[in-house]
């Protein structure tokens, strides 16, 4: 299966991602072995929300790889400013770089973009959309501390808006997981996302709860996310269902011994500090497995047009 | 085969919808629907074309139907196959001398494309972009090819006028 493009992780399959996890891996072992294989080439950074650790990530992944980045800059300073359309930009900007990396905050913007361009199109985030790459950076972190088979999963916190959360529900269903989804009522996952998880042959199937208590002690892995509170209308709606969803030591009491806390980060108070030096903790290795996997990503779709199953 | 555009009930209401010569009837429309079939055909009588609607006529199968003939043109499978979303019931006869020649139900297409606007206004096809709105066609709605929302009611709602 040949991907000129990275859109969604819905287009990936169980071979697709072990063959970027498992190259991942090969780099996390040797840097060095890779650190001239795309000496010239550039990549071009197209973020027109705000970033630090994707966009730093994809910069250091490249440089790491031998090559550079072209960036766009703000928004401020850009065309954009202007009244550019984003196909128009894209299409001026592969020109310059041999693949893009877009982030932008309407859904669908990498899928429309994509059309515009040959050079290969990485998708950074689309609004509530989807996150693809951060999402092999979650799995090879699953994979590390809790393996793919056999899981089960909880994802807490802000699903509906959370396209980290979207990306990620979709990629499991290629496993042989069990996802437990935990939000308030109004935070739930989008629609859309429970009609394609059910479409899924492969996946045992999800199941929606208001509490982590329930399903907490079963958990391998506690995927957390910001509850975003400038998504709310009121205020106090927002105080009745923000502490629910924060963790600490005494929260964790009732999980597994070996249960693995992720959260794609920044955090605000999701997580208690406490937490973080517990062999639960799990969430600053996350974020450095973005450097090796994001090199992964951009050897494997770099290399003769993008063939993940090289 | 004549020419009874969809008159099923026989009567008097067979005239408040004229013959036509040659052209499409699109009979079966749900009642209340017609004037969306024109806008989903992209049809608003500005090229001149001679249209009869009849509207909220009685109908065995649906109780109340709409009809609509548009005379001098022939419709395409394309263009019959859009009809679906908002008229799955109807049936298209192909009219040349005042005879049916040719009987369709409708079929549901795979997709559809610059025909509905995408209802997520943080959907790029909303925004400037040089993008026509495609939509998947399910089997209960539609789904917009760029933010995959799901439309599943209201789609006639949608068409892009």
């Amino acid at each position: 299966m040949r991907h000129d493009h990275l859109i969604t992780s819905k287009q990936l399959s169980r071979a697709d991602i072990e063959t970027v996890l498992d190259r991942a891996a090969e780099i996390d072992a040797d840097p060095s072995a890779v650190a001239d294989r795309h000496a010239n080439t550039l990549l071009g950074l197209l973020f027109f929300e705000p970033s630090t650790r994707t966009k730093m990530s994809f910069e250091t992944a490249m440089k790491r790889l031998g090559g550079d980045v072209v960036d766009m800059g703000s928004i401020e300073s850009s065309s954009v400013k202007k009244g550019e359309t984003l196909a128009d930009t894209v299409r001026v900007i592969e020109g310059y770089a041999d693949a893009l990396v877009l982030r932008h905050p309407r859904q669908g913007a990498a899928t429309m973009a994509s059309e515009f361009v040959d050079v290969p199109l990485l998708n950074a985030g689309d609004g509530a959309g989807h996150h693809p790459t951060q999402t092999m950076l979650d799995l090879y972190t699953i994979r590390e501390n809790a393996g793919l088979d056999d899981l089960t999963i909880g994802i807490m916190g802000d699903l509906k808006y959370g396209r980290t959360v979207h990306s990620l529900a979709h990629a499991l269903t290629n496993f042989d997981a069990r996802q437990h989804f935990i939000s308030p009522e109004s935070l739930q996952l989008p629609r859309e996302v429970v009609y394609d998880l059910h479409q899924s042959d492969d996946g045992p199937g999800i199941r929606e709860h208001e509490t982590l208590e329930e399903v907490l002690p079963s958990l391998d892995v506690l995927y957390v996310t910001r509850i975003q509170r400038e998504r709310f209308p009121d205020e106090s709606e927002y105080q009745k269902v923000a502490g629910e969803y924060q963790i600490d030591l005494e929260t964790l009491e009732a999980a597994a011994d070996d249960l693995t806390v992720m959260h794609p980060l920044p955090r605000v108070d999701e997580i208690a500090p406490e937490i973080d030096d517990t062999a639960h903790a799990a969430y600053f290795d996350q974020a450095h497995n973005g450097v090796p996997v994001r090199m992964a990503l951009l050897d494997l779709l770099l290399a003769d047009g993008g063939d993940l199953d090289e | 085969m004549s020419n009874d555009g969809g008159g099923e009930t026989g009567g008097d209401h067979q005239l408040r919808v004229s013959k036509i010569r040659s052209g499409t009837v699109i009979d079966h429309v749900r009642g209340g629907q017609a004037l969306n079939v024109l806008a989903i055909l992209g049809i608003d009588g500005s090229e001149g074309e001679e249209l009869s609607i009849g509207m909220n006529v009685p109908s065995d199968r649906l109780a109340r139907k709409d009809i609509v003939k548009v005379e001098g043109r022939e419709l395409s499978q394309d263009e019959v196959d859009v009809l679906s979303l908002i008229a799955p019931e109807s049936t298209i006869n192909i009219v040349r001398d005042y005879d049916v020649i040719e009987k369709h139900r409708v079929d549901r297409p795979e997709l559809v494309e610059g025909v509905l606007s995408c209802p997520n206004s943080e959907c790029i096809t909303t925004g400037d972009e040089p993008v026509t709105s495609t939509f998947d066609v399910l089997e209960d709605g539609v789904r917009c090819a760029y933010c995959e929302t799901i439309v599943r009611t209201g789609i006639a709602s949608l068409i892009d006028t």
